[in-house]
């Protein structure tokens, strides 16, 4: 079922830095959106603010961190996720968040999304996908469709793109959701379930980016992209990720791809540490 | 985290293990790093001992994430550390400057090997000095230390936490592979935690903390994540609130305050050891393994009836230019011996100003220079 948006904004406020406003992002962005999201997603899970770090890359969606009135963190291009891991090892009882947009997560930061997945960290990381890098002006990405214009693929995108669902949950990730930025109550609802998900959750968040990408693949409104979403996509929840590949102008297949249990990260590193603490003690 | 108390006793360890007791020492209580001859064991000391006393290691998936994780963890509250050497030092480097543009007390050490590129992975070097300095883009001050044997990179690796959590910047202990990987006796002292700095949290509620305020000594007090201060830090040019402020007014704030910080605080920083010094004509300047060789050669002029004294630079950067402006007006020159075709020596010249000879004595690379060379160069310039 797609519904609309209904912005509770009381909730988003308590959350936002409103000395920091107006935001940056552009008119249509998909962004804003998906930050109301994680709000409302952290309100709803009832965690503790207090323990909540929000890490960001570079990047249009990176610039949540500097909006979210909560310990946050923007990092370098690509790094969010390591960054993360450090606070999170460094301090457990963090509930840590990752924000950021597809080029800084799978491509520059491709490496460290598939090793966080690997070793199920506790943490959820949100992807807002727009298919091009929107801060610098739309060049290709990651997960830029075959055949999409970009500024940098003025003859159509001849690479295959990642179905970033599929890397992660062969990677080893126990929470995997993909929705679009119309989809808002399942986002709100997966961001808040992933939240309190132990190990490691991810959402892509299928986002408008109509001034730079949706102008060159003539979705050049806002609610060209939005009506592209609610005419295209498909509720499937339990889908099997490798079959949620997206191709221009395709269907977009969206919903709860993966729910599982493995062991986390800490609580491995747990039995570590009472091994190594049980082996002094038997030499004592 | 857990106690840092531990009862003096003696070790016969290597400099890499050396090192990682140093960490344990200090407080360290997070280690992230990357496979990499020769700093490999390191990381290997510190995942037997840091489950041993409560702490956290974990190998990542390469040396830009392993900067990164340990960047988190001091944000996360623990003393925080990598080792890596050339390769990865290079790798690591974008994210130094993070962790200098968030203020972030950490260590980083180098275990330096001989390059460029992989060069001779098994092999010493001192090639990354000015790497360390100028290593990161853009204006910054870093802390660097050199230490000469498995004693002193011991003692250093507590300073240079000791130094971080100070002044809010990465720390780099700067090493090499001879000392990385010879074994002496390291004496390890019993550690009281007065005797370990700790970082300044703030002293305001959080409505009130201005997360880049400085106190009166340039250093910011810095809120730990998840204690309710709710604050901003980003790699962009920022104001006092940590918010982003993209203009030139801003950028001069805060660039000259993180520089400020180091240079005006150099004289608490820099530390040297002088041996010979107070009638010398020729100052032999060594930092590191080079230092040891430096020695010899000195007594064995001081045995042919050459005035030649021993300067070992403890501290690199920030550089102790003033001692050597100082002695420049006493001495006639100053040999620079390196594991280089010439760095340190560079900035020697630059502090003499002229006033007295700056003699380098480089070796490229894999193995140490003779004690006759330095000999030599110390003959060559009485006459």
């Amino acid at each position: 079922m797609i519904t609309t948006p209904n912005v509770e904004n009381q909730t988003i406020e308590k959350f936002l830095r409103q000395d920091r406003l107006p935001h940056i992002f552009c008119p249509g962005c998909g962004v804003g959106p998906a930050m109301g999201s994680l709000l409302r997603g952290i309100d709803r899970s009832e965690i503790d603010p207090d323990k909540i770090a929000v890490v960001s890359g570079i990047g249009c969606s990176g610039r949540v961190a500097g909006y979210v009135k909560l310990d946050s963190f923007h990092t370098t291009h690509g790094r969010a996720i390591p960054f993360a891991t450090g606070l999170k090892l460094g301090n457990p009882e963090l509930n840590v968040v990752v924000f950021s947009g597809d080029g800084d997560l799978a491509a520059i930061g491709g490496n460290h999304l598939i090793h966080a997945a690997r070793r199920n960290i506790n943490m959820t990381v949100i992807c807002v996908n727009n298919f091009n890098y929107g801060m610098t002006g739309g060049q290709v990405g990651p997960t830029s469709p075959f055949e999409a214009r970009t500024s940098t693929t003025t003859y159509g995108n001849f690479e295959t793109p990642f179905n970033l669902p599929y890397l992660v949950s062969a990677s080893g990730a126990t929470y995997v959701a993909r929705w679009t930025t119309i989809h808002i109550r399942q986002l709100d609802k997966a961001i808040s379930e992933a939240l309190v998900k132990p190990g490691f959750s991810f959402i892509e968040v299928i986002a408008p980016c109509p001034v730079v990408y949706g102008r060159m693949n003539k979705k050049p409104e806002g609610k060209d992209e939005l009506r592209y979403y609610q005419e295209k996509s498909v509720t499937r929840n339990g889908a099997d990720p490798k079959d949620v590949d997206i191709e221009l102008n395709g269907p977009i297949i969206v919903g709860k791809f993966v729910d599982i249990e493995r062991p986390t990260l800490w609580e491995r590193l747990q039995q570590v540490t009472e091994k190594a603490q049980a082996r002094i003690k038997t030499k004592k | 985290m857990t106690e840092n108390r531990a009862p003096a006793r003696e070790l016969f360890i290597s400099g890499d293990v050396a090192c990682a007791e140093g960490a344990i020492s200090a407080g360290c209580r997070f280690f992230a790093g990357y496979p990499i001859t020769p700093a490999t064991e390191i990381a290997e000391r510190m995942s037997l001992r840091l489950p041993q006393v409560g702490g956290t290691y974990i190998q990542m998936e390469d040396e830009l994430a392993s900067m990164n994780a340990v960047l988190g963890a001091a944000w996360a509250g623990a003393k925080a550390m990598t080792a890596t050497s050339g390769p990865g030092f290079s790798l690591m480097m974008e994210n130094l400057g993070l962790g200098a543009m968030l203020e972030t007390p950490c260590v980083l050490v180098n275990i330096q090997r001989a390059g460029p590129s992989t060069g001779l992975p098994t092999l010493v070097a001192q090639q990354d000095m000015m790497q360390a300095r100028w290593g990161s883009h853009g204006d910054y001050e870093i802390i660097a230390l050199s230490p000469s044997s498995p004693q002193e990179i011991f003692d250093f690796t507590i300073t240079a936490f000791n130094l971080s959590e100070r002044y809010r910047v990465p720390v780099l202990v700067m090493s090499d592979e001879v000392v990385g990987h010879m074994s002496e006796k390291v004496v390890i002292p019993e550690i009281t935690p007065e005797s370990l700095y700790q970082r300044r949290l703030p002293q305001v509620a959080p409505e009130e903390y201005l997360p880049y305020q400085p106190d009166a000594d340039l250093v910011p007090p810095m809120a730990i994540a998840g204690q309710g201060y709710h604050f901003h830090a980003t790699g962009l040019t920022h104001d006092e609130m940590g918010y982003p402020v993209m203009t030139a007014e801003a950028q001069d704030k805060l660039i000259r305050r993180l520089v400020d910080k180091i240079r005006l605080n150099s004289k608490q920083i820099i530390e040297y050891r002088e041996t010979q010094i107070e009638d010398a004509d020729i100052i032999v300047c060594a930092y590191g393994i080079t230092t040891r060789i430096a020695r010899f050669a000195v007594n064995m002029a001081r045995e042919e009836g050459i005035r030649a004294g021993l300067l070992q630079l403890i501290t690199i950067w920030p550089f102790a230019e003033d001692r050597i402006r100082e002695l420049s007006s006493q001495v006639k020159a100053f040999i620079v011996p390196e594991i280089n075709y010439g760095q340190i020596v560079l900035e020697v010249e630059r502090c003499a100003g002229g006033k007295a000879e700056t003699i380098l004595v480089p070796h490229m690379g894999g193995g140490v220079p003779s004690p006759d060379t330095i000999l030599n160069a110390i003959r060559e310039a009485t006459r």
